[in-house]
């Protein structure tokens, strides 16, 4: 298995595409943390940026880099390898990659400048949110035949997961709003992995005295071990199940 | 060495794959003809694992191909158009293949290799070689781990004669390994020398699977061509094809 991921990293580094991300980060990173005095409202600057570059660049990279390595993958189904070993080879490589840049362009900055447990959990939800993008991205690219379609259903998959999914959850907020839903919204949460990141961050900021009685009730949740736990978990489940279904379909696909 | 059992593979509305029984056994060359879009490909493909086939069996070595994947080690295969990795070098995509596999170098075919002086372009980028130089790397590739089985579809197509002639040599040479060899080629003048079965296709379906002796008896023609010509003379759809077939050969005989 290392073995196939040896040579889809060695292929991701040549073309240079990660390290452009890496030094993107790095600036976006480095100039926040200049610019703001307080290190607290950087992190929720950079938390902005990285819910919605970090989702996005993982997604559309992992797309182009699937369709790209067609060839490889085409190949590799003529020699005595699995199926399984070979989609799993390109998505540790992708998330290696993407792991990396990410841990160089936000962890190096943050760890700089402000190492504490909220840095910790930015560079953490960061890197859980590569994974389960860079999976979803597989899921994608699997199941649609052509670039153009996989490119297409990742950005409409990127705007549900950063927008329509939060204007949805407002909206059932809002006709519901005569019962008590605090319960219910944490189950909301954890069906996006998006949200599921901010509010594990939010909470670790002071900001989250802002948010009232649902604001208290996700301290006491999240803000607990049992809330870490839960929030990795989902992490990983969300990382997962896309995985797993992007094995199943390319068991069956004709190539 | 290769049991097909009932074989149907569907693609839409195209039945690619129609009821399929064969047995290929070792020390046999076999010619799979047949017009365009009879299946010839797909049958490579599904005996390859690339295409998985509705239903039906094929065995390898007695052994069912869904599963493990350990049987292709024993198969060297020739895509009708070989496609590799843009960027990877010639001499590197040799190399890899080598070290998925891990043979030692000592059981290495590089017959071909030499024959065809590939050597000289190893430090090529593949995405800047002809058509006929893929090809020779595909065919270098198929014999190069030395497999009982090899599988070549359209193999001397864009080849210049004088390569076209060391490939039939190389052919000819395995051949008399004893080892299995499915050919699909439409230059049936080639096949004449080395094939001693043939295996006609048409529309998915398989018309006959005789030995070279038998067809010749049959038909009392010497050529290939003349006795496949006169086999399908008998149906008129098969008889438009073959004459098409004696037609262009006609004038590529007397320009």
């Amino acid at each position: 298995m290392l073995k196939l991921t040896r040579y889809v990293l060695y292929d991701i580094i040549r073309s240079r595409v990660v390290l452009a991300y890496a030094v993107f980060l790095l600036l976006v990173s480095f100039s926040l943390f200049q610019l703001e005095e307080n290190h607290s409202k950087a992190i929720l600057s950079l938390l902005n940026i990285v819910l919605i570059v970090v989702p996005l660049i993982s997604m559309i990279f992992t797309t182009i880099h699937y369709y790209n390595s067609y060839e490889f993958i085409e190949l590799m189904l003529s020699q005595p390898l699995s199926r399984t070993r070979i989609l799993l080879s390109e998505y540790a490589g992708v998330a290696i990659s993407m792991i990396a840049a990410f841990l160089l362009g936000v962890g190096v900055p943050v760890l700089v400048y402000s190492p504490d447990p909220t840095g910790i959990t930015l560079i953490f939800t960061g890197a859980g949110l590569t994974l389960v993008f860079t999976s979803i991205a597989f899921l994608a690219s699997v199941k649609a035949r052509d670039k153009a379609r996989g490119i297409g259903s990742v950005l409409l998959l990127w705007f549900y997961f950063s927008l329509i999914y939060d204007g949805l959850v407002m909206l059932i907020l809002f006709a519901f709003s005569d019962y008590p839903m605090e319960k219910f919204t944490l189950l909301l949460a954890a069906l996006n992995p998006v949200d599921l990141g901010r509010i594990s961050i939010m909470l670790k900021l002071d900001v989250s005295a802002l948010m009232g009685y649902t604001g208290a009730l996700y301290k006491d949740f999240f803000g607990s071990n049992t809330g870490v736990l839960f929030t990795s978990a989902m992490m990983l489940v969300w990382t997962a199940i896309p995985l797993w279904t992007a094995l199943v379909i390319f068991q069956k696909k004709d190539m | 060495m290769i049991r097909i059992e009932n074989l149907k593979k569907k693609f839409k509305k195209l039945q690619a794959l129609d009821d399929i029984n064969a047995i290929f056994s070792s020390g046999q060359v076999i010619s799979l003809i047949g017009p365009n879009g009879s299946g010839k490909t797909t049958l490579i493909k599904t005996i390859l694992g690339m295409v998985k086939a509705d239903s039906g069996k094929v065995f390898v070595d007695s052994k069912p191909i869904n599963g493990d994947p350990s049987y292709r080690s024993n198969i060297g295969y020739m895509p009708q158009i070989g496609r590799y990795p843009d960027n990877m070098k010639v001499g590197h995509l040799f190399s890899m293949m080598k070290n998925i596999r891990t043979v030692p170098e000592s059981s290495l075919d590089t017959d071909l290799l030499v024959r065809f002086n590939l050597v000289s372009i190893f430090d090529k980028p593949m995405r800047t070689l002809s058509g006929g130089t893929r090809q020779k790397v595909s065919a270098a590739l198929a014999f190069y781990f030395n497999p009982d089985i090899l599988i070549l579809d359209e193999p001397t197509a864009g080849l210049d004669p004088l390569s076209s002639e060391i490939l039939k040599e190389k052919i000819l040479q395995e051949k008399r390994k004893n080892k299995l060899i499915l050919i699909t080629s439409h230059i049936l003048s080639d096949l004449d020398e080395l094939t001693t079965h043939v295996m006609y296709l048409q529309e998915g379906k398989m018309i006959f699977l005789k030995d070279i002796e038998t067809l010749r008896r049959e038909t009392g023609e010497d050529k290939l061509v003349k006795a496949i010509a006169g086999i399908m003379r008998s149906d008129k759809k098969n008889a438009l094809w073959i004459d098409e077939v004696l037609a262009i050969k006609a004038t590529k005989e007397n320009p």
